[in-house]
């Protein structure tokens, strides 16, 4: 099973507007079949396209945010094919003059594996419209909702160049992550406004030789893990297919199949038999679009920090690790806003990173809270995180203050005031403290002094009983200095 | 008084001096449509939504509101400008029975100009047709001799006007559309620049070449018209952001120079009725007579004009017509059973579409959506579309150039006269010649007008064209109506008993 796995993503994104693509219909999603329509998007005989600027200018948007090239002359085309879900029977679409080409997408590496293999290259980024859907009735009937007929449409077209289903799962949230900090899609797969089909073959060297297996076409994946299990499917059925039969791209036709969830089975759909002729030809109800250097400026001025920017800064400025940059930015941009506020408040950049990565996030994850209303601010906790660098808390203090302040919501001032937590600090107390301990346990010392234990691990349990007779309030930096004193004595007497 | 007789401005003259009631003159026409009814002019008429109309006007009027341009003028509309609630069809049995929810912006300016909207009248399905013969409702007569045909596809546009039976209306001029009817029905017809009139419901054949436009009796009412319906609108990208000059204003205005008129050399050769070529050759000795300043000019690559019009025209029409299929509105076969073995393979769905079709269209728009989606076709479509939208522009550098010496050109508008009912039926390529003076106009996207110069010796209307540069409609007519006052073949109207 040594082959290259070749992967490439077609990724459908809907963008956020108003109005659709070339009408002025409502562009909400949810509602009853046919009452986002107008008689443009309904595609009534006399009707006219008229471009929507706000879509156009957020497509830049993405494609200036992707290092796309912009064109300065871009023009529509007509994509011709029958389909009920189609009410033109054609598509506005981009053909031989997109507003953008080339581009690259990072992708980092990723905690669940994925990505790290370096950037993805885009082939274009094209806008177009959304079709209609259909809906398959009881009684085999299909009826026609066109509320999504006309929605714009971002079209990005990834090279082939992921090497793995990980890579390719990691490539689509990077993308999704990028898009939502643009502000420029909701990206929800359920909801069909990110939609990705993914092309995958084998590189398969044996003997010397390499063969490549026929290019399949995955289509109907709907969600991130479908694309993954997809294609782990797929890349496993090709090698087994090869071994079959052992064709190659050159001897067969690229097919499309489609990803049964339920079975976790690709299946094949139509064969094409011959590639289909949209007989594109220039869209003679629209003019072409000029774009300047002067607007492609105001674009890129309102592109803020994006993700990848995000992650260097958080390396370089707060010097955490990729790790660590990246834990903190993949979560969205929530979450890194979050923690961005909580470091600049306190100046603890690794405290802070810390503080969100174990306690704030897990508690998010286990109690399914969303970080925006997560209960404890990050004025708050770079509160609560600048009394323990004082020497008001210790840590484990600061973890039992954390999570009254996220079941009350007080303040972490009111906390310790309400709990008593202060951190004993008092040298005479922790001293007492000490010599009980060490008098409580001869054992211990003679096990030190015979090197029968690994010192540490004797240390440590005394440090534990200092602790405990001090109800876990002293100041463990001063125990491990008192403790430390008193037992060189010991050992030295 | 008949008012009926009148033209446009010598109704509202009439209206506006309360000589006369709108409802009066709405009366008049729908009596006179109801005459003649055997011309076949209108598909649809609602002499009760017409008399509504007319009503308001004189309320209007009684009650000193402002009233528009055109307060109670009948406007005839030709059968593919959708009108809110009103049967639309296109000369179609795919849309019969198709009843937009919105208003053409041309039609929306007429209803803001208080014009009385007179009916849809006759054209060749879809556009698609020089002689009217191609309707679902049968052809249109010539009112000139009613065994002809009126000219087209907007034949029954040209013939209300020349029938008396509407003093204005509004057609649409893809390849000719509007002004070789106009010819044949000897009446002024005008086709703006492209871009000139928002194409918003108009039902398009061909996107690129489409322009709706008016047919009047005279200059004078064709540019009143024109006023109206024109300029920039939000709904149509193609429509462009010029001022609209006041056509009327400047009509009666004499050249501060004299008129050079470029006589088009290829226009006057090989085809030509030898009475229509008598008659421009008279036409231009009008000309002269007023002082312009005659010379000759080439426009070398319009011979390639109508071959590259029916490659240009069909492949926009095969997209433009794919809509209609059944699924939404439009004809949807009764029964679309698979008639062979081959079809029992093909979804029902797509049989449905397939029925739909056949039975929907006639003839000649199944063959133009079959050239066009051939000249579109992967491996055809630089040989034929590509090559089309290079002689086009090729064909717009030759108007280039002739404008660079002369402010107008002038030719025939329709190689012939009105010819018999049937005629051509059977053959496609003569029927497209008839078109062969008009339709370098609209690949090149400038006006024209057509108005008439003459009479065959057995009383058949004849065409002057003129064309101008884009946008240079005010000159266009200038022109037109220099000729116009030195002569008198537009006062001529058919006898008709």
């Amino acid at each position: 099973m040594d082959y290259t796995i070749v992967i490439g993503l077609e990724v459908h994104v809907q963008l956020t507007t108003e109005s659709k693509m070339f009408s002025s219909s409502g562009t909400k999603f949810g509602l009853p079949p046919n009452t986002q329509t107008d008689p443009v998007s309904l595609g009534l005989p006399g009707t006219l396209p008229v471009m929507n600027r706000k879509a156009f200018e957020l497509a830049l948007k993405t494609a200036v945010a992707l290092r796309a090239e912009i064109s300065t002359f871009t023009k529509w085309d007509r994509k011709n094919y029958y389909y009920p879900d189609l009410p033109k029977n054609y598509q506005i679409s981009q053909y031989d003059l997109p507003f953008s080409r080339g581009g690259r997408l990072e992708n980092p590496a990723r905690r669940d594996g994925g990505g790290g293999s370096g950037d993805v290259r885009l082939i274009r980024v094209h806008l177009e419209e959304d079709t209609g859907k259909l809906i398959h009735a009881s009684g085999g009937d299909s009826e026609v909702d066109l509320n999504r007929a006309g929605i714009p449409l971002l079209e990005i077209v990834t090279e082939p160049d992921l090497r793995s289903p990980a890579d390719a799962k990691a490539c689509l949230e990077e993308l999704r992550l990028t898009l939502r900090y643009l502000g420029v899609s909701d990206c929800e797969m359920q909801e069909g406004s990110l939609r990705c089909d993914a092309n995958i073959n084998l590189h398969i060297p044996k003997d010397g030789k390499k063969y490549a297996t026929p290019i399949v076409e995955i289509k109907n994946l709907n969600s991130f893990r479908s694309v993954e299990r997809a294609l782990a499917y797929e890349a496993d059925r090709q090698y087994r297919k090869w071994l079959d039969d052992g064709l190659t791209i050159d001897q067969a036709h690229k097919e499309t199949r489609g990803w049964d969830e339920d079975l976790g089975i690709t299946k094949p759909q139509r064969t094409k038999e011959t590639a289909a002729d949209y007989r594109y030809f220039p869209e003679p109800d629209l003019v072409p679009v000029v774009v300047d250097e002067a607007w492609i400026a105001r674009i890129k001025q309102s592109v803020g920090e994006l993700p990848g920017e995000r992650r260097r800064r958080f390396e370089t400025e707060y010097g955490l690790s990729a790790y660590d940059a990246n834990v903190l930015v993949e979560q969205g941009q929530d979450v890194a806003d979050y923690f961005d506020e909580a470091a600049k408040k306190t100046g603890e950049y690794k405290l802070a990173s810390n503080w969100v990565q174990q306690d704030v996030l897990r508690v998010v994850k286990e109690r399914k809270l969303e970080i925006a209303t997560f209960p404890v601010g990050p004025a708050a906790l770079a509160d609560l995180i600048n009394r323990i660098k004082r020497g008001e808390l210790n840590t484990n203090q600061g973890r039992e203050v954390l999570a009254k302040m996220i079941d009350s919501g007080e303040s972490a001032e009111a906390v310790i005031e309400a709990g008593g937590y202060r951190m004993v600090s008092d040298v005479a107390t922790i001293q007492a403290a000490v010599e009980a301990a060490i008098a409580a346990n001869p054992k211990a010392i003679e096990d030190l002094k015979g090197g029968k234990k690994k010192p540490d691990a004797v240390r440590g349990f005394l440090r534990g009983q200092v602790m405990k007779a001090t109800g876990g309030k002293a100041d463990p930096a001063k125990v491990g200095e008192v403790l430390e004193a008193k037992l060189s004595e010991i050992l030295a007497s | 008084m008949d008012p009926t007789r009148s033209t446009a401005s010598g109704l509202l003259g009439l209206l506006g001096s309360k000589a006369i009631g709108a409802e009066e003159v709405a009366r008049a026409y729908l009596d006179r449509a109801r005459k003649f009814d055997r011309l076949n002019v209108f598909v649809h008429i609602d002499p009760e939504n017409v008399l509504a109309q007319a009503r308001e006007v004189d309320r209007k009027r009684a009650a000193n509101e402002p009233l528009g341009p055109l307060a109670g003028v009948p406007v005839a509309i030709k059968d593919l400008l959708c009108v809110n609630g009103e049967p639309t069809t296109c000369g179609s049995r795919m849309l019969r029975g198709f009843k937009p929810p919105y208003d053409a912006t041309a039609i929306a300016k007429l209803k803001a100009a208080d014009a009385i909207l007179f009916g849809k009248t006759n054209m060749d399905e879809f556009a698609m047709g020089s002689s009217t013969e191609n309707s679902v409702y049968g052809p249109t007569l010539n009112p000139w001799d009613e065994t002809r045909i009126p000219g087209g596809s907007s034949g029954g546009s040209a013939a209300a006007v020349a029938a008396d039976l509407a003093p204005l209306s509004l057609g649409s001029d893809t390849g000719g559309s509007i002004r070789q009817p106009a010819s044949l029905c000897g009446v002024v017809g005008l086709k703006p620049t492209y871009g000139r009139v928002s194409r918003y419901g108009l039902i398009a054949f061909a996107s690129s070449l489409d322009q709706i436009g008016p047919f009047a009796h005279n200059v004078a009412d064709a540019a009143l018209l024109l006023q109206v319906v024109s300029g920039r609108d939000a709904n149509d990208s193609t429509s462009v952001d010029l001022p609209v000059p006041n056509y009327l204003e400047t009509l009666e205005k004499p050249f501060d120079r004299p008129l050079r008129i470029g006589v088009v050399r290829e226009f006057l050769g090989e085809g030509l009725d030898p009475e229509v070529e008598a008659s421009i050759r008279a036409a231009i000795n009008v000309f002269k007579e007023q002082g312009a300043l005659i010379e000759e000019v080439g426009l070398p690559r319009s011979k390639y004009g109508v071959p590259a019009y029916y490659i240009v025209a069909p492949a926009e029409c095969s997209s433009n017509l794919a809509r209609y299929d059944g699924t939404i509105y439009g004809h949807r076969a009764a029964d679309f059973s698979p008639v062979s073995p081959e079809e029992a393979e093909i979804p029902p769905l797509i049989r449905m579409m397939m029925a739909s079709r056949a039975e929907g269209f006639g003839a000649e728009v199944k063959r133009r959506i079959m050239l066009g989606t051939f000249a579109l076709s992967a491996g055809y479509a630089d040989q034929y579309y590509n090559q089309a939208l290079r002689v086009r522009r090729l064909i717009r550098d030759d108007f280039d150039q002739a404008f660079q010496k002369v402010d107008v050109v002038l030719g025939p508008t329709s190689p012939t006269p009105a010819f018999k009912l049937g005629e051509r039926v059977a053959d496609p390529l003569a029927m497209y010649l008839s078109d062969i003076f008009t339709i370098t106009a609209n690949l090149a996207g400038i006006p024209g007008i057509s108005v008439p110069c003459g009479l065959t010796r057995s009383g058949l209307p004849i065409g002057l064209q003129l064309l101008a540069p884009a946008f240079a409609e005010e000159t266009l007519l200038r022109a037109a109506r220099l000729y116009e006052r030195a002569s008198d073949w537009g006062d001529r109207r058919p006898e008709l008993l």
